[in-house]
């Protein structure tokens, strides 16, 4: 290292140094990162969060993200809230392995760095909290759509995008347990991109390609709305059962008529909550982000870290005829 | 003035100093105006835009655009269009990812980055000038048609992995804040202005941009001329596409979505007449610029990017329709 550049890094510290003491925060600032802005879940997650801030106390919640749900709209958004300077990061990330080198200088800057819902490489973060866990996540979609079909029959899966991290893994998952149900056939998988449109009409063609449709199911809470609203327009309620991962808010409509006799989701609200109490555990040196670590949640309890820094919140949690009222006015 | 038969003669603009080039000028000193404005409305919005290294990673927002902006400006002010620049990143960084399996090195994987870039210019090239397509069209189609590429080879799959050397390209820093995305950007602007504005080839591409017929009869060989524009555009995506790579260190099918627009809104609001035959380097350099600036600034105050964007279309009508209007009022 050349003496200008040693000077040139002693100066630039000495700056950032002035500048920090000049804007020294008296609240903990925590940033929820969505995927996209827009979109239910988040927004009921970002709900949560605010609900610990306000049982934490001193800590403020910045709610933000991308307008799409790209890596490149993430990275500005992080490299947004390092110039801010905010205590911790708690992002839901498009692309594991793209946020990593904004990630990394997030945490060298001393910002605590997790991710949440749709996880970072582990380089990336110092833990990751995962809604439920994706076995549990698998076997729920399938045991749903099962349910109600007694006698066996034909379903197919509308997913997100073919690149969702998410998605992909639970439907791998699905099939490891499909041995338990022998008379089900998984007869397509379609991608629906996240987008109502497209979903619609990927959800109409399963229709129209397999007559003999007996459920579809949407782990995406995008896709289960759009193909609800197909099998109405179509005509088949009562045939094709709509199950799968979505908001009751959305799927009140669809329970009432009876396009959707079940579906399931862990609740966006404590999932937020959760990421906040976390994020403020750690900025806070409370707890330290290593394996076998528990850390406490609050009403949520506590979750215990595997040995790759992950922990899961719940499990999925089924909504049908008997509760959606219930929970349709909070998510 | 009318000729015989009633119809007004075009306004052909020979030379820099006449009434357009005044033209040019306000436009550009407008849209400085504005930088500065944004500029120092950002300075009193947000305590943490003044600061060397933030101003540096925000200038990453638009080093990678603007570099396929300059060869775009060339290409709009010449009557053509590319849309599949962004298609092209993806298939570049697709391919680079590939060969990265088998092993190839930093030098490698940058000369497969600028070939795949040469050869996607190449194939929209010849569609438009062999063939004589509308360029909107064939773009529109090879914009899907590369991006398609990439979902085939690697769905939901992604390419990581890139060595050190190879990263450096992306997240380098060449002296204190300065990124080698900015030197590029840099060397890139000051080579783009000279090729138009000083050579004989920048002048033919605006007499085509104005009127190809006459340029065809001025002995100006139009096909040749736009195929080298297309073959710059394809390399300078390549480019981008090495950026961009090393910058995320992954390749996935959606890299650089929907960036063509981007490109575009960042050339037009340079000042660059998307009818073709007008504009300049130094006004797309400064709508760079204006663009990184507003998106970074935004997002300091933590702006949602939606309204981001409905700033940038309302600042793109603005910039565009004042000069219109001050024109029409002058007339009237």
């Amino acid at each position: 290292m050349t003496l200008t550049r040693r000077l040139a890094i002693g100066l630039g510290l000495a700056a950032s140094l002035m500048g920090t003491t000049a804007v020294a925060q008296d609240k903990m600032r925590i940033a929820l990162v969505a995927k996209s802005l827009g979109n239910g879940f988040f927004e009921a997650a970002a709900r949560g969060a605010e609900e610990a801030a306000e049982e934490l106390g001193g800590t403020e919640i910045i709610y933000t993200g991308p307008t799409s749900t790209t890596a490149e709209g993430q990275i500005e958004v992080i490299n947004s809230l390092i110039a801010q300077r905010v205590d911790a990061i708690a992002v839901s990330a498009n692309d594991p392995d793209a946020l990593v080198p904004a990630l990394q200088k997030a945490m060298q800057r001393g910002i605590t760095v997790i991710s949440w819902d749709s996880g970072v490489a582990p380089e990336g973060r110092e833990m990751h909290l995962a809604p439920s866990s994706d076995a549990l996540i698998g076997q729920t979609i399938i045991k749903l759509a099962a349910d109600h079909l007694p006698d066996g029959g034909k379903v197919a899966v509308l997913s997100a995008t073919s690149t969702s991290t998410n998605q992909n893994t639970w439907i791998a998952e699905m099939e490891k347990v499909m041995g338990e149900y022998p008379d089900i056939e998984v007869v397509a998988t379609v991608y629906g991109d996240d987008l109502a449109d497209k979903s619609y009409r990927e959800a109409q063609g399963l229709m129209q390609s397999y007559p003999d449709l007996d459920a579809i199911i949407a782990p995406t809470s995008v896709g289960i709305v759009a193909a609800a609203q197909a099998v109405q327009d179509e005509g088949k309620v009562g045939e094709v059962n709509v199950t799968g991962l979505g908001l009751p808010s959305e799927m009140a409509g669809a329970i009432e008529s009876g396009a959707s006799k079940s579906f399931a989701i862990w609740n966006p609200v404590d999932l937020g909550y959760t990421t906040a109490m976390i994020a403020h555990a750690l900025a806070t040196d409370e707890a330290a982000a290593e394996p076998g670590a528990e850390i406490d949640t609050g009403r949520m309890g506590s979750v215990t870290l595997d040995e790759t820094n992950s922990a899961a919140m719940s499990e999925p949690f089924t909504y049908d005829e008997s509760n959606i009222d219930e929970f349709k006015s909070i998510f | 003035m009318s000729l015989a038969d009633g119809t007004r003669p075009r306004h052909l603009p020979d030379r820099l100093s006449g009434r357009g080039a005044r033209v040019l000028k306000s436009w550009e000193l407008l849209l400085f105006g504005i930088a500065v404005l944004i500029f120092l409305a950002n300075t009193q919005a947000s305590q943490y835009f003044l600061d060397p290294w933030n101003l540096s990673d925000a200038t990453f927002n638009f080093t990678e655009k603007a570099m396929i902006g300059f060869a775009m400006a060339l290409l709009i002010i010449s009557g053509e269009i590319d849309l599949s620049v962004a298609g092209i990143i993806a298939l570049a960084s697709t391919a680079m990812g590939w060969a990265l399996q088998f092993g190839v090195g930093t030098p490698g994987l940058v000369a497969i980055g600028l070939a795949v870039g040469l050869l996607c210019g190449a194939f929209n090239g010849a569609l438009v000038t062999r063939l004589g397509l509308p360029s909107i069209v064939v773009t529109i189609g090879t914009m899907s048609l590369f991006r398609g590429i990439s979902y085939i080879v690697l769905g939901d799959q992604a390419f990581n992995g890139y060595p050190e050397s190879f990263a450096w390209l992306g997240r380098g820093y060449v002296f204190w804040v300065i990124s080698f995305e900015l030197t590029l950007f840099a060397v890139f602007a000051l080579i783009y202005g000279v090729v138009l504005h000083k050579t004989n080839f920048g002048r033919h591409i605006y007499t085509i941009g104005n009127n190809p017929t006459a340029a065809r009869f001025s002995g100006i060989r139009v096909e040749r001329v736009k195929m080298i524009l297309f073959l710059l555009t394809g390399l300078m995506s390549g480019i981008a596409a090495i950026c961009l790579t090393a910058r995320l260190g992954s390749t996935r099918p959606s890299i650089a979505y929907a960036w063509e627009l981007e490109v575009v809104t960042m050339v037009v609001l340079g000042g660059v007449s998307i009818l073709g035959g007008s504009g300049s380097i130094l006004g797309v350099v400064i709508a760079a610029l204006v663009m990184g600036m507003v998106t970074f600034g935004l997002g300091l105050l933590n702006v949602p990017g939606i309204v981001m964007s409905i700033f940038i279309g309302a600042l793109l009508i603005g910039v565009i329709a004042i000069p219109r209007l001050v024109a029409k009022l002058r007339r009237s």
